[in-house]
């Protein structure tokens, strides 16, 4: 696991437009969340994966709320830790994730909650353009400029269908029960 | 689509999402204020008197509460907006303007004798009070929200309850240039209840506005 100066200095880097370093970022980051939505996924009611990947896109869409030169990991905790909650509330159990990071569940769930949450679904929201873009450079893992050429449109296009794709994704993930 | 998957897509969007969030904040205060401004003359205007009330301190010393609290409430709806800012670290600005009041009534109390406290107190107008303060703060209050939507905020009900206040703050800036009555006791009693009704729409729309 990177250090916290690791951390820092990657994010630093990402958010000035090295994807590389964003990667590595967040492949670091998805490590920790893991670990921490793991070691509460409770009674399997929340999957740890879920709320990873829920983690992962907030870092993303709220980066700018990092405080430069402010401790990254907290920062994240602070995320992951709201994401877990909302996880949680979503399959009717309140819980309380403290300061210490204990957890206590309060209330038992009314029914049965499948996990709804995967993203894989969440791309069934998308309008089909974004959802050749997305998949593209997500599950291909091709890059802007062949995504571009694969479906003959610009580099701008290809970035703003990527761009509306995971903010629809998003809200999607969002959307209150 | 697995968590590689998803981190390939984020790790090429580059778009811009949002402002960056201190930028958000003074743009939202600076629509707030041109916001109230509006509001405030095209309804009320200031006192006709404004001239020479200027000069006594009662009245001057409104505005120090009011732009204390808008103060103290800037630093602190900034900082809600963070996720991993702890209430407590966001909060200690906000006492200034509940001390100033507090010194204040204490000051008028031992200064004025006690037949004309009820009269200060109740005022000339505090129905005025109480439907402009928050008339005047409600834009600004939509501008806040809007900047807690821009950002990330742990608390969202305490981060509207401060956006409120902060709101109340703006407004009752503008309002004090209008309102006849400058006694601590009255502002102690009327701008708080004011005020109150702010946050509490703050507190109420916050989890639903700013929610992400």
């Amino acid at each position: 696991m990177r250090n916290r100066d690791d951390l820092a200095r990657l994010l630093n880097a990402a958010l000035a437009g090295d994807e590389k370093a964003y990667a590595t970022f967040l492949h670091s980051v998805a490590a920790v969340v893991r670990s921490f939505a793991g070691r509460r996924a409770g009674s399997g009611k929340v999957d740890a994966e879920d709320v990873v990947q829920e983690a992962l896109l907030a870092i993303h869409l709220k980066r700018h709320t990092w405080k430069t030169d402010a401790p990254v990991l907290p920062w994240v905790m602070a995320i992951a830790r709201h994401k877990l909650i909302d996880a949680y509330r979503r399959g009717g159990q309140r819980i309380e994730v403290d300061l210490d990071n204990i957890l206590e569940t309060h209330a038992q769930p009314e029914t049965e909650q499948p996990s709804a949450r995967e993203i894989g679904r969440a791309l069934d929201g998308l309008t089909p353009g974004q959802r050749q873009v997305v998949s593209a450079i997500s599950v291909e893992g091709r890059s802007i400029s062949e995504t571009a050429e694969a479906l003959a449109i610009s580099q701008t296009a290809v970035r703003v269908a990527l761009h509306r794709g995971l903010q629809a994704i998003a809200k999607r993930f969002g959307k209150a029960e | 689509m697995n968590t590689d998957a998803l981190i390939n897509a984020l790790s090429m969007d580059n778009r811009r999402t949002a402002m960056p969030l201190t930028a958000a904040w003074w743009a939202a205060l600076a629509c707030a204020v041109l916001l109230a401004a509006a509001v405030f003359f095209l309804t009320l205007g200031p006192r006709p008197d404004i001239a020479e009330a200027a000069n006594t301190p009662r009245f001057g010393f409104k505005f120090v509460v009011t732009l204390a609290l808008a103060a103290g409430a800037f630093i602190a709806a900034r900082r809600l907006s963070r996720p991993d800012v702890p209430v407590r670290r966001a909060m200690p600005w906000l006492a200034a303007a509940p001390l100033l009041v507090i010194g204040a009534v204490c000051a008028e109390l031992s200064t004025v004798p006690s037949s004309a406290w009820a009269a200060r107190l109740i005022g000339s107008n505090s129905l005025l009070c109480l439907s402009f303060i928050p008339l005047i703060g409600s834009a600004p209050l939509g501008m806040f929200l809007l900047a807690l939507r821009n950002g990330a905020p742990s608390h969202p009900a305490i981060a509207g309850m401060v956006a409120g206040l902060l709101a109340a703050g703006v407004g009752a800036t503008f309002y004090a240039a209008h309102c006849p009555d400058d006694s601590p006791l009255f502002v102690a009693t009327w701008y708080t209840i004011a005020t109150a009704i702010l946050v509490l729409v703050g507190a109420i729309t916050a989890p639903r506005v700013a929610r992400w």
